[in-house]
């Protein structure tokens, strides 16, 4: 495992530890491009289209379908990079999560907004980003991509595009990076 | 050593690692590109309560930090403290013990004596506290932004980001102190704060304005001030306090200004690579001259900036973890 991975690891103090790898990085570059297909479909035209990935897990994610997006169009795909830190609601539970740099360089008022992160879980990542995007304007409508599912929600949030659905059980972690996708738990460091 | 200060009351820089003061600047990275959207404001601590006790008048201090609790969206009870309760002869017990009956997460304080946050910290040890300046002791906030604007210029300079850069840029970088250390508590905050980062620190006073326990101190003493002037990658100014006595302390202002100012002819010695920093009010004429402050290479202006962003990050770490605010 790469030091990238073990970052994703939360809380703090814990380290991932792989018990096996679901997806290689072939299958991860395989359904990006099936997503961004799917994108297309769903959305006709890619003008007006912005692909905001969520700081740190969706960076990568989020590069490579504005990139694939940006090839089928024939013409850039915004891309926007947003760190949620400061719309979390569990400052009091959790220590502070690292938090990243927000990049987002256009208003996204009037747009289709594509949200990118690495994997859905309880769905509050995704709802703090709802809450962080209106600061940037009023989306058309706005997407949810993620490269895996794993489950256990506690909001009402589903995606709209899914790399891989995985079933988990509440104990169990997962890792998911351009080079793959790992199941595995979560170990004092 | 204390290696972050998450959780934890921010008293002194004195005791804090390389490590916990990166975390506080590096997080003030994330705060300054919210303080350049066009909503300046986050819900990290809604629903948090900070009161802002100024026991000694301080307006940019205040606000800045007024400003950082509400782009937090903290609420925030100011206190104009010098016209109330106080001057009735309330003690220091008794109004901190009234404040924290009406309900509050953590305190911004400036007292006039030294040591006075650590003693309102032991009064309620469930409220965050804040130093934002007690007596000659510690001005924790002015000396994170110190550090901060010089990271920032050094890595704009280098090509690389304040983030990217951790506290590489400060190793064996040369600063000079220079004017009334002995009642600055930024000069305090300041050398803690360059210490723990790997900087050197020389001073450079008149001999009256020196502290007597100097040698405890890890600093040099600058015995040629003029030499120091050419050696100094970055020169901090401090503004001498006449409130409390300085005056005297000199034989008169003309002379302190000839002999330590930074004058126009003086400030030809430095290299126009190196920075200068006051923490303000100026003295426009006393320790700096009126066309140094705005040269080139001044960053006060940034350092008044950077307040915001640093006091967001030390709000924002130090009442992290801490029970309250906001549920879904």
């Amino acid at each position: 495992m790469s030091t990238s991975d073990e970052r994703q690891a939360r809380p703090r103090g814990l380290t991932f530890l792989a018990k096996s790898q679901l997806l290689s990085g072939d299958d991860v570059a395989r359904a990006l491009r099936r997503m961004a297909h799917e994108i297309v479909e769903r959305n006709h035209s890619l003008d007006g289209l912005s692909v905001v990935g969520l700081q740190k897990g969706g960076e990568p994610f989020a590069r490579a379908l504005a990139g694939l997006l940006s090839d089928i169009a024939g013409h850039e795909t915004p891309l926007g990079l947003l760190d949620v830190s400061f719309y979390r609601d569990d400052l009091s539970l959790n220590p502070v999560p690292d938090s990243a740099m927000t990049a987002i360089d256009h208003d996204l008022t009037g747009r289709t907004v594509v949200l990118v992160d690495d994997v859905l879980f309880t769905g509050r990542t995704i709802r703090a980003a709802l809450n962080a995007l209106s600061d940037w304007g009023r989306p058309r409508s706005v997407q949810l991509a993620v490269m895996v599912d794993r489950g256990h929600r506690e909001l009402p949030i589903r995606p709209d595009y899914v790399g891989k659905n995985l079933p988990t059980s509440l104990d169990e972690a997962i890792v998911a990076t351009m080079q793959g996708v790992w199941i595995g738990s979560k170990v004092p460091a | 050593m204390i290696d972050t200060i998450r959780g934890q009351n921010l008293l002194s820089l004195e005791g804090l690692s390389r490590q916990a003061i990166i975390e506080v600047l590096d997080v003030a990275e994330s705060f300054v590109e919210v303080n350049q959207r066009a909503i300046k404001k986050v819900p990290a601590l809604k629903g948090r309560v900070v009161a802002s006790l100024f026991f000694e008048e301080s307006t940019r201090t205040r606000l800045s930090f007024e400003t950082a609790a509400k782009r937090l969206s903290a609420d925030v009870l100011s206190l104009a403290l010098a016209s109330s309760s106080v001057k009735k002869g309330e003690s220091l017990r008794d109004t901190i013990a009234t404040i924290d009956a009406l309900g509050i997460d953590a305190v911004v304080m400036r007292h006039q004596s030294s040591g006075a946050a650590l003693q309102v910290s032991r009064y309620v040890p469930h409220v965050r506290v804040i130093n934002a300046g007690d007596g000659l002791h510690q001005h924790p906030t002015q000396g994170l932004l110190d550090v901060f604007t010089v990271r920032q210029v050094l890595a704009q300079r280098h090509g690389t980001s304040g983030l990217q850069s951790g506290a590489e840029l400060f190793d064996g970088l040369h600063v000079l102190i220079v004017g009334d250390i002995r009642h600055s508590r930024v000069a305090r905050s300041d050398i803690a704060a360059y210490v723990a980062l790997g900087a050197r620190v020389r001073v450079a006073a008149p001999g009256t304005l020196l502290p007597e326990d100097l040698e405890s101190w890890p600093v040099e003493v600058a015995s040629d001030f003029d030499e120091a002037l050419e050696w100094a990658d970055v020169v901090g100014l401090l503004r001498l306090q006449r409130e409390r006595g300085s005056g005297s302390f000199v034989p008169s202002l003309g002379e302190f200004t000839a002999t330590y100012g930074l004058t126009t002819e003086r400030a030809k010695r430095l290299r126009p690579t190196t920075l200068i920093m006051h923490p303000g009010p100026m003295n426009r004429g006393v320790e700096i001259d009126s066309r140094v402050a705005d040269l080139p290479s001044s960053l006060i202006t940034r350092q008044v900036a950077n307040g915001v962003p640093i006091r967001m990050s030390v709000l924002y770490l130090t009442m992290a973890g801490s029970a309250g605010g906001s549920g879904l």
